[in-house]
C-alpha cells in the first residue's frame, strides 16, 4: 500500500501505521513524498515493514516497536528515537543523536551519523557503516554501538554499560572510557552483528571501547543483585 | 529556535526564480520563527550605483519621498510595502550621516549589490508583503526569528547587515556580546539594537577590514562565545559556520547549479532536482563558502 505524503497529512498516514487491519494482514507500506517531514513513523506498534522513499526529519520512527522500517534517504535529528524493538535501516546519512535513548531493536545507518550518535542508548544495537560524530555514546547504558569509520571527540563520555567497536581512528575518548579487551564473546557478539546489517567486514579490524566504572556508583560485581 | 535559510547560485539557469526558491524556504521554516522573517538579496553589480534599504516604519512614504530630495540630488527610490530602497551614485560616507539624521527610520543595508527586506509578523506575511517571489538575484540569504533575547521589532529582525554588502544571518543566541559590544564601540562601530547578531555581524565587519571571509568566520570561533549556525553574506557568496557543539542544525544541498542551506531538509524539499543533490550536515567549527 502506498501512502503518498503529498495527499495525505502526516497525522493520518501515521495514524494508518499505527492502526493497520489486522484481519487483511496487509503488512507491506510505502511512504512516499517524505519531502524532510517530521515524526514520520513514529509511534509504530505491529510487525509490519514500511519503505520511505526520501529524505526525511526529525524523530522519525520514533518509539518503534517491532515494526521494520527503511528509509530511502537521509533522516533529521533523532531517527529511531526511544525505538523498543523492530528495525531501522537509513540508506543514507543521519543527523545527530540517532538512536537516543533507545531500550532495543537495531539501528542500521549505511552512511555517516553526526554527533552524539546513540546518547543515552539503554539496550538498542546501532550499526554505523561509516563514521560519527563528536560525543557519540554519550551516557550509554547498554546495548552495542558499532562503527565501521571513524568516531568523533569525546567517544562515550560518561560511558556505563554499552560496548563500542570502532573500525577507523577515534578522535578522542570521553571521560570514563577507555579500549578494553576484545574477548572471544565480543568477536562473536560483532561478527552477529556485522551480519545483521549485511557487513562482511571482519571483527578482528575493530577495536572495543567501555566504561572504566569510576565514574558511577554501580558495582558491576553486585550486578545480581539490583 | 529561529530557521536559516539560503540560496547561492552557481549558474546562471534559477537567477530568475531564486526569490520564489526562498520564499517557499522562508515559508517552510515558520514553525521554526513565527516572530519576524527578512532576506538579503544580491544581484551583480553593474554601475556605480549604491542601494540604501531603508525601513520607513511609521513614516509615510510621501513624507520621506519629499524630505530626502532636499537633502540628496541625484536619488531614485523604489517604493516596496514599508520599505524602500534608495539609489545613488553617492558614496556611503555622504549618504549614511543623511539617513541617520532622519528621525524615525532604519537603515537596514547598504551596498552595490544587496538588497535588504525584513519585518515583524509571520514569515508567509513578510515574504508576500516584500513580494519577494518576484525577486531575481545571484544569492540570497534569509531568517525566521523565534526572539529570545531581545524584543520583537524591525531592528531585532535579520539578517543584519554592518558592512558594505555584508550581512549575517544567526540561529542560536551568544552569551558575550554585551562585552564584545563595547570592545567593538571602542573600535567606532555603530549598533541600533541589544540584539546578540547584531553584534556578530559588527564584529565580522570589523574583523575583514584585515582579513578574507574565511579568516574572519575561523576567528569568530574563538572570539565568540554561545550557540550558533551562521550565515554571513557577501557581495559575491556566503559562508556558513557552527560552533563546536553543534546544537543548532543546518543541512547543505548541493547540486552543479545552486548550492542551497537551511535549518532543517524540509525547506529545501522544493528545490529543482534537490533529491539528486549532495546532501550534508556542515560540520562543527568548519567554515564552508562559496564565491569569494
Amino acid at each position: 500500500m502506498i501512502l503518498d505524503l503529498k495527499k495525505l497529512k502526516l497525522r493520518s498516514v501515521n495514524e494508518k501505521l499505527q492502526n493497520i487491519d489486522r484481519k487483511k494482514n496487509k503488512r507491506d507500506f510505502v511512504v512516499s513524498n517524505p519531502e524532510g517531514n517530521h515524526a514520520i513513523c513514529a509511534g509504530l506498534t505491529e510487525n509490519i515493514d514500511v519503505t520511505i522513499k526520501g529524505h526525511v526529519g526529525y524523530y522519525c520512527a520514533g518509539m518503534n516497536q517491532n515494526a521494520n522500517i527503511i528509509v530511502d534517504g537521509n533522516v533529521g535529528t533523532g531517527v529511531a528515537e526511544n525505538m523498543m524493538s523492530g528495525k531501522v535501516h537509513v540508506k543514507g546519512n543521519a543527523s545527530q543523536s540517532a538512536g537516543a535513548t533507545a531500550h532495543g531493536g537495531t539501528l542500521i545507518i549505511d552512511g555517516d551519523a553526526s554527533s552524539r550518535c546513540g546518547i543515552s542508548m539503554k539496550g538498542i544495537d546501532i550499526i554505523v557503516k561509516g563514521s560519527v560524530g563528536h560525543m557519540s555514546a554519550f551516557m550509554a547504558q547498554s546495548g552495542n554501538l558499532v562503527v565501521c569509520g571513524d568516531a568523533g571527540e569525546a567517544l562515550g563520555d560518561s560511558l556505563y554499560e554499552t560496548n563500542i567497536y570502532v573500525k577507523g581512528k577515534v578522535k578522542s575518548l570521553g571521560a570514563d572510557c577507555e579500549e578494553k579487551k576484545m574477548n572471544k564473546q565480543h568477536k562473536n557478539k560483532l561478527k552477529e552483528l556485522l551480519k545483521k546489517a549485511g557487513s562482511n567486514i571482519k571483527p578482528e579490524q575493530f577495536k572495543r571501547y567501555g566504561s572504566a566504572r569510576k565514574l558511577y556508583n554501580f558495582n558491576i560485581d553486585n550486578v545480581s543483585n539490583y | 529556535m529561529c530557521g536559516i535559510v539560503g540560496i547561492y547560485l552557481k549558474s546562471k539557469k534559477f537567477e530568475k526564480s531564486l526569490g520564489g526558491m526562498l520564499s517557499k524556504m522562508l515559508i517552510s521554516m515558520e514553525s521554526r520563527g513565527p516572530d519576524s522573517a527578512g532576506f538579503a538579496i544580491y544581484n551583480k553589480n553593474k554601475n556605480k550605483i549604491y542601494k540604501y534599504s531603508i525601513c520607513l516604519n511609521e513614516l509615510s512614504f510621501e513624507k520621506f519621498r519629499k524630505e530626502i530630495k532636499k537633502k540628496i540630488i541625484f536619488t531614485k527610490l523604489d517604493k516596496n510595502s514599508d520599505h524602500v530602497i534608495l539609489k545613488s551614485t553617492e558614496k556611503p560616507g555622504k549618504i549614511i550621516p543623511v539617513l541617520e539624521g532622519f528621525k524615525g527610520i532604519s537603515l537596514v543595508g547598504y551596498g552595490k549589490s544587496i538588497e535588504i527586506f525584513k519585518q515583524i509578523g509571520k514569515p508567509s506575511n513578510v515574504v508576500k508583503k516584500f513580494d519577494l517571489d518576484n525577486f531575481s538575484g545571484t544569492h540570497a540569504i534569509g531568517h525566521t526569528r523565534m526572539a529570545t533575547e531581545s524584543a520583537i521589532t524591525t531592528d531585532g529582525s535579520h539578517p543584519y547587515s554592518t558592512g558594505e554588502d555584508e550581512c549575517l544571518v544567526h540561529n542560536g543566541s551568544l552569551s558575550n556580546h554585551n562585552n564584545l559590544r563595547r570592545k567593538l564601540k571602542k573600535n567606532g562601530s555603530k549598533f541600533n539594537s541589544d540584539n546578540d547578531t547584531e553584534v556578530a555581524a559588527g564584529y565580522i565587519s570589523d574583523s575583514l577590514k584585515d582579513r578574507n571571509l574565511k579568516q574572519t568566520l575561523k576567528k569568530g570561533l574563538s572570539d565568540l562565545d554561545g550557540f550558533y549556525t551562521f550565515i554571513a553574506g557577501t557581495h559575491s557568496g556566503f559562508a556558513v559556520l557552527r560552533d563546536e557543539i553543534a546544537c543548532k542544525p543546518a543541512v547543505i544541498a548541493e547540486t552543479k547549479d545552486y548550492v542551497a542551506i537551511s535549518s532543517e531538509f524540509q525547506a529545501m524539499a522544493h528545490l529543482p532536482n534537490v533529491n539528486n543533490a549532495k546532501i550534508f550536515e556542515p560540520e562543527p567549527g568548519i567554515v564552508y563558502s562559496w564565491g569569494k
